[in-house]
């Protein structure tokens, strides 16, 4: 297994005012592709910062981070913005989905950005739709539709370009047992289909569904096992 | 990228018509702008060009000299009492300034014309035959008056339109009928074509032309033989009328014996300068509205900066989801310039609207010529959409400067 993810000694330091909070401190992780791994850890210790780092949305103070092969750490804004389009795949908390906008419109959001032609554009975003179950709702706007089924569309937005890499920030940290299954089911299904998952949960029955689990403290690694193996080669 | 530009324009008009009052308000300098322009330059090339025409009518080259009567006040009192301008200044004017292609003189006054049972006032103009060619006279029917009629001072009538509508049955042929001046038969040998409004108003085709003699001996009389009313000139080409002006000017001092400063007793104008009174006015009021409309595109222009600005701030999270996903500066920066686009091409598409329907209304109401070109609307149009791109610029370019975390973050 190659890996993806190579990060040593990442650190992330923010200024309040005069305040310093070092929200990485030198953090070292090396990722497979093909993994499924799970970040755990207290509010604050961290997880957050790096996740934005790993999805190109930010950059580290201080430290490497290769990904595939690329050294992401001095990209311009335009390059980040790039492989964000072309590799990555992201999911947050909050859904993000741009209000007053249908499904389909939401999700065909970074083919669009890519260059792709309508018609192209409309194909793939209802293929990834109805992967997750929301065939028949692609002129849902946001509004009209419930947390979980948000959170379906924002999984369809990432995974609409075939990214290499999934990075899930507590995607079921808004939404009820239920749907929280539900968008498990589909991360592991993408996994099994080969794409590199990682996720940051606080609840443990989630993180199970991973086969590694990361915990963080204090902006560096604490812990770093293998659940039971069921990762993809 | 074309798609992409293509379906940002539908999302920006999407916005657009979701903000449809903000959107509005937003517009409305680019509306008052825009539809100032296409009014103002419609009303203003209209006033041109009838200018223009009512020039042409008049002998675009023309000098016109009358007798200034009131020079010394109790020497020269009242009009035929002392004479100034005579036949015999005529003659010796073209023949001292190379410059004339030709004199005439003529005298008018007002006077009944009668025909069969009807009659109507108009002006009676006695006229050598030379004023006929120097203001470029055209005849709908018949012809002019010779040197031979002059001569004998004939009993012959050039006549206007507005003369023959009012003295002849629709229908019925003028040239060759027989009207009366003062009882005196004259006869009817041409129709003058049509002239229209002279740039003062009066109505040039209401007008009967007559032979200086017979005018003069037979129809308006005379105290001083040789006494005329006006005196006309007119040079080859355009260029030469100023210096015509000055050698005239000349040559009837030393006439009249005027010297040192002592005032003229004549005054000239040239058609040129009454096509300068006539363009100042029209260029100041085109000045003014001009001012007006540029100072309200420019508050359009800060409406859709300061409501873009607004957006930017407003839509701060989008803004971050959409680097999320992979948009590059270039698209954030685009996406901002279409919408400050889009507005302020719709804001001019209702500009046009407004100022074509206005100049329509002052031609209707104002009875005032109103031309609508093409290119008037493509340029007033083509000036928004400039104006919607340089004020967009500035927030258009902040929102593609965010960061995509804080973006992201922005509450
Ligand atoms: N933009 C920022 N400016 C200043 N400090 C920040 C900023 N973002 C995060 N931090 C700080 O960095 C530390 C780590 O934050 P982070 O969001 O990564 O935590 P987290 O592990 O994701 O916590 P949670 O589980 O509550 O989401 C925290 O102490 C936080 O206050
Ligand atoms: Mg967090």
């Amino acid at each position: 297994m190659a890996p993806l993810i190579v990060c040593e000694d990442l650190w992330k330091v923010y200024r309040v005012g005069d305040v310093e909070v070092q929200a990485l401190r030198g953090l070292s992780v090396t990722i497979n592709e093909g993994e499924f791994v799970a970040i755990m850890g207290t509010s604050g210790s961290g997880k957050s910062t790096l996740m934005n780092i790993l999805g190109c949305l930010d950059q580290p103070s201080k430290g490497r981070y290769q990904l595939g092969g690329v050294e992401v750490e001095r990209l311009l804004p335009d390059q980040l913005a790039e492989i964000r389009n072309q590799r990555l795949g992201f999911v947050f908390q909050s859904f993000n989905l741009i209000p007053r906008t249908s499904a389909l419109e939401n999700t065909q959001l970074p083919l669009m950005y890519r260059g792709l032609s309508l018609k192209e554009q409309r194909a793939l975003a209802s293929a990834a739709l109805e992967r997750v179950g929301l065939k028949g709702r692609e002129h849902h706007t946001p509004t009209q539709l419930s947390g979980g089924q948000q959170q379906r569309v924002a999984i369809a937005r990432a995974l609409v370009t075939s990214p290499s890499l999934l990075l899930a920030d507590e995607p079921t940290g808004n939404l009820d047992t239920r749907s929280s299954d539900e968008i498990m089911a589909i991360l592991e299904g993408l996994n099994h289909d080969g794409i590199t998952v990682i996720l940051v949960t606080h609840e443990i029955d989630i993180a199970a569904h991973a086969a590694r689990e990361i915990v963080i403290k204090d902006g560096h690694v604490l812990s770093d096992r293998t659940v039971h193996d069921r990762a993809h080669s | 990228m074309p798609t992409f530009v293509w379906l940002t324009v539908v999302t920006a008009l999407r916005i657009l018509q979701r903000n449809r009052l903000r959107a509005g308000l937003t517009m409305l300098g680019i509306i008052i702008g825009v539809g100032a322009v296409i009014a103002m330059v419609s009303i203003g090339e209209g006033a041109k060009l009838a200018v223009q025409k009512q020039i042409a009518s008049m002998g675009a080259n023309s000098i016109l000299i009358w007798p200034n009567y009131t020079v010394v006040s109790g020497v020269r009192g009242s009009q035929g009492v002392v004479i100034t301008l005579t036949v015999a200044d005529a003659i010796d004017l073209k023949k001292k300034i190379p410059l004339l292609t030709e004199t005439g003189w003529s005298r008018s006054g007002s006077m009944q014309v009668m025909s069969g049972g009807r009659n109507w006032s108009t002006t009676v103009i006695g006229a050598s035959p030379s004023v006929l060619s120097i203001r470029d006279w055209a005849y709908s029917s018949g012809g002019p008056f010779t040197q031979t009629d002059m001569d004998t001072a004939a009993g012959v009538a050039l006549i206007g339109q507005t003369v023959v509508d009012n003295l002849f049955e629709p229908g019925e042929e003028p040239v060759g009928a027989v009207i009366r001046l003062k009882n005196v038969p004259i006869r009817v040998i041409g129709v003058l074509s049509p002239k229209g409004q002279s740039p003062s108003g009066s109505d040039q085709d209401d007008v009967v032309m007559i032979p200086f003699s017979t005018a003069e001996r037979k129809v308006l009389g005379t105290s001083f033989l040789g006494s005329v009313g006006g005196v006309f000139a007119s040079t080859d080409r355009t260029e030469d009328v100023f210096d015509a002006v000055e050698q005239i000017r000349e040559v009837l001092r030393s006439r009249h014996r005027l010297q040192g400063n002592r005032p003229d007793d004549f005054n000239i104008r040239t058609q040129i300068d009454v096509a300068k009174i006539q363009e100042g006015t029209s260029e100041t009021l085109t000045g003014m509205l001009l001012a007006i409309a540029s100072v309200s595109l420019l508050v359009g222009g800060i409406g859709i900066m300061n409501i873009l600005l607004v957006s930017v701030t407003e839509r701060t999270r989008e803004i971050g989801i959409r680097m999320a996903v992979g948009a590059k500066r270039l698209h954030i920066m685009l996406q901002f310039l279409i919408e400050a686009m889009t507005l302020s091409m719709v804001g001019g598409g209702i500009g046009v609207l407004f100022g074509v329907t206005a100049a329509k209304l002052t031609s209707i109401i104002a009875g005032w010529p109103t031309i609508i070109s093409g290119k008037t609307i493509m340029t007033a149009f083509g000036f928004s959409l400039v104006i919607g791109l340089f004020f967009g610029l500035y927030p258009a370019n902040k929102a593609a400067r965010l960061n995509p975390i804080e973006a992201l973050r922005y509450e």
